[in-house]
């Protein structure tokens, strides 16, 4: 009578160990034969680096924003556009000489961060503001700043409101898993403001309560108060206030773990910043081959084996400007007086023109 | 000899043999779930160790939260803790999902007994009101209350002022709410004992039923007690120490109102859209209930004499009961996760602020949703295992 339970035991006991050593034998595949702690420094050269996987894709993955006109933002035709967009085709100019293998991962704030943690998306470029939590604790190395950005406050032009002051007691719509929750919470405090928060998801929720009433006013970097004013109902109607709650410096951000890829990034985007200090622009781009300046000369490949050290061919940076163009092209194309933003370049200008664009030499 | 051989031949080769087979297939299958489950395990943790630097640690609990919410049955504030921030939520759930339960079943209760009316215009109402509801999808549901019910309401400068003063706005509704006062301590007290003397005087009622065989309505009596006891502690209280409670009325003061309890928009929103959905089907488990207690059981009762009312209460509804609670219990249990659907309104409910706020400031996904997942389920087991014992005392008892 005793044999069937004991079986039963017998085979459970069997299948945990057999299921611990199958399991054991695929987990430890890529390291040689062995113990957990052996392990660590092992597996580096055998896992591939990012700039291997997305060659071998033969498309660059950009964790994106598909709400945001001006920075990413997903027409009628369901193309991308925009100031991040277009770094992302940088990017893919840059790898394949060609920034249309690029594929737009469009992310909600609080997704997109593991999204790029978890491999999903290659290179993060989407109105992220660089902290220092997000730079150790989320394991992420963020590049350099693309839009020197602040928080603002729109209020209804009505409401009379004008400091921050007048703001006491008022309930502040935001949007959750931004910086500017924290900010706003952190400026209130400071001021001792008493204020109610009404935290939503999605920047669409947050406007359509700020537009019904439910909140006087509503929060998040300037560039994005610009930007939704556009699609309000009756845009003249609302104001943004000229206080400026804080610091938010946007720009890309990779995974920990792969330098390279990381110096690759970081330099496409410096590129862009070069190339308008010298002038060079998609259109003109050609009539510097013949520079006799070796800064030029260098930005644009004629001269050293720059490109080589982030993994690249030779004309890398050529490609990045003559296919998506300078700082000036990107921002003026997306944000700049041709556009309804008309966004003024203010900090985002360069460092000769009195604003914080300043990018390493090549040498 | 003869013996062993043919014993020999009767048994076959054990790949064969369909006991041991049996247990094979099961430890097979075992050992298939059991490695994925080891391999995804040890593979979440390689890439969380080694590529990305980031170990699981609960550590983030004990750092500065920095962020504000908007309501909140403890005090908080942005200086406060993760783990604070993590209780704001659970109470948050907890309180919607607690009033839920409580609106659900008592509107539930109302339209199943509609259901059965012979009235055809009060038992049309509530098939309507069942089938509307009930195949309506809840996160629809619940926009369609925020977005288009209570964000419609007049503005706050423009708010319905009920006498109270009760203010109904967009915002929500404002409303007076008492406030303990010096003599609170004393009151309590006063409950207290008020409570016991109810809990005789049911007692002592009971008994005198089981002796006489004429049970008296010894809930009636019990309530009736307690709050005699409340009213005449009330005044001594009142009259000896100095009043328990005091109102604290909302007063407008800027954008919004100051003083008095306030029930958000995305409160309202939520706890009617909950309760709304959730009664729909509650209503139907109560129809199923009633129902399942034979007609020959009602006839029984009437030639025995008892009233419609007493037949309801003594008769039908002790057996209804049996079939009700299972399926309640997970209607229950319904309701309270489906709270986690607040994220779309914007309510700060557990899951909004955990999973939604505290995951996006720390990044610890993993150890967030592993509490999150935790703490629902301790909700859940808990509900269950107070229905089960529920449902264990009104079982049918057989002999």
């Amino acid at each position: 009578m005793m044999r069937g339970p004991r079986l039963y035991i017998a085979g459970l006991v069997a299948a945990m160990v057999i299921g611990m050593i199958i399991a054991a034998c695929a987990g430890a595949a890529p390291t040689p034969v062995g113990s957990e702690e052996v392990a660590a420094p092992a597996p580096q050269q055998e896992t591939k680096s990012t700039l291997d996987i997305v060659r071998e894709r033969d498309k660059l993955i950009c964790v994106g924003n598909a709400n945001l006109p001006g920075f990413g933002f997903l027409d009628e035709q369901g193309n991308f556009s925009g100031f991040d967009v277009d770094f992302c085709r940088a990017v893919a100019a840059a790898i394949f000489g060609d920034p249309d293998k690029v594929e737009i991962r469009p992310t909600t704030a609080k997704e997109r961060f593991t999204v790029l943690q978890s491999g999903e998306g290659d290179v993060l470029f989407r109105n992220t503001t660089w902290t220092m939590s997000r730079d150790t604790d989320l394991g992420l190395n963020f590049g350099p700043t693309t839009f020197y950005d602040g928080q603002g406050i729109m209020v209804r032009k009505d409401s009379g409101i004008q400091t921050l002051e007048d703001l006491n007691g008022a309930s502040i719509c935001v949007q959750t898993g931004t910086t500017t929750e924290l900010n706003l919470a952190d400026q209130m405090a400071a001021r001792g403001i008493p204020y109610e928060p009404v935290v939503f998801e999605t920047a669409d929720e947050v406007t359509t309560a700020y537009e019904e009433g439910r909140c006087d006013a509503w929060t998040t970097d300037k560039s994005g108060l610009v930007s939704r004013q556009t699609v309000l109902k009756n845009p003249a109607d609302h104001v943004i206030l000229d206080v400026t709650l804080s610091k938010e410096p946007l720009g890309p951000a990779v995974r920990h773990g792969d330098d390279q890829w990381f110096d690759l990034v970081n330099w496409v985007v410096y590129a862009t910043f070069l190339a308008e200090e010298h002038g060079i622009t998609s259109e003109n781009v050609d009539t510097f081959m013949d520079s006799k300046d070796p800064n030029i000369r260098k930005l644009l490949g004629l001269e050293g084996e720059f490109c080589a050290k982030v993994g690249l061919e030779n004309d890398c940076f050529y490609n990045v400007i003559k296919m998506v163009g300078n700082y000036e092209e990107i921002y003026n194309r997306n944000l700049g007086p041709d556009t309804i933003f008309n966004l003024p370049r203010g900090l985002n200008s360069l460092y000769t023109d009195g604003g914080l664009l300043y990018a390493p030499p090549i040498r | 000899m003869h013996e062993s051989f043919v014993a020999a031949q009767a048994r076959p080769p054990f790949w064969r043999d369909e006991r041991v087979l049996r247990v094979l297939s099961q430890v097979l299958v075992l050992a298939v779930v059991f490695g994925l489950l080891y391999f995804f395990y040890s593979n979440m943790m390689r890439q969380l160790r080694e590529t990305l630097g980031i170990p699981i640690s609960f550590e983030f609990l004990r750092q500065t939260a920095g962020f504000d919410i908007g309501e909140s049955l403890i005090e908080y504030s942005r200086a406060d803790t993760y783990g604070r921030a993590f209780l704001v939520g659970l109470l948050n759930t907890l309180q919607v999902a607690v009033l839920g339960i409580v609106f659900a079943t008592l509107l539930g209760i109302i339209i199943g007994v509609m259901r059965l009316s012979t009235n055809f215009l009060v038992g049309l109402v509530a098939a309507i009101y069942v089938e509307a509801f009930r195949n309506i999808p809840l996160l629809v549901l619940l926009i369609f209350w925020a977005q288009a019910v209570f964000l419609k309401l007049p503005r706050m400068k423009e708010a319905i002022i009920w006498p109270g003063p009760t203010y109904i706005s967009n915002r929500g509704i404002a409303t007076p709410w008492p406030v303990p006062a010096e003599g609170w301590p004393a009151y309590r007290l006063a409950l207290v004992a008020g409570l016991i003397l109810a809990l005789v005087v049911a007692y002592l009622l009971r008994e005198q039923g089981k002796r006489t065989g004429r049970m008296p309505l010894v809930t009636l009596w019990f309530l009736v007690t307690w709050i005699g006891a409340g009213v005449v502690g009330w005044f001594a209280v009142d009259l000896t120490v100095g009043t328990p409670l005091t109102l604290d009325r909302p007063v407008l003061e800027g954008f919004n109102t100051q003083g008095g309890r306030v029930f958000s928009q995305q409160f309202m929103a939520l706890l009617s859209g909950l309760v709304i959905y959730t009664a729909a089907f509650i209503a139907e488990v109560v129809r199923a209930g009633i129902q399942s207690v034979s007609k020959g059981q009602r006839e029984a009762a009437y030639s025995l004499g008892l009233t419609p009312f007493q037949t309801l209460r003594l008769v039908v509804f002790p057996q209804a009961l049996r079939v009700i609670v299972p399926p309640l219990t997970s209607q229950y249990l319904n309701l309270t996760k489906n709270s986690s659907l607040a994220i779309a309104i914007g309510y700060p409910d557990l899951f909004a602020v955990a999973g939604n706020t505290i995951l996006n400031q720390t990044g610890r996904a993993i150890e967030v949703f592993i509490l999150v997942m935790a703490i629902y389920l301790f909700f859940s087991l808990t509900t269950s295992l107070f229905m089960n014992i529920y449902n264990r005392r009104i079982r049918l008892v057989e002999r």
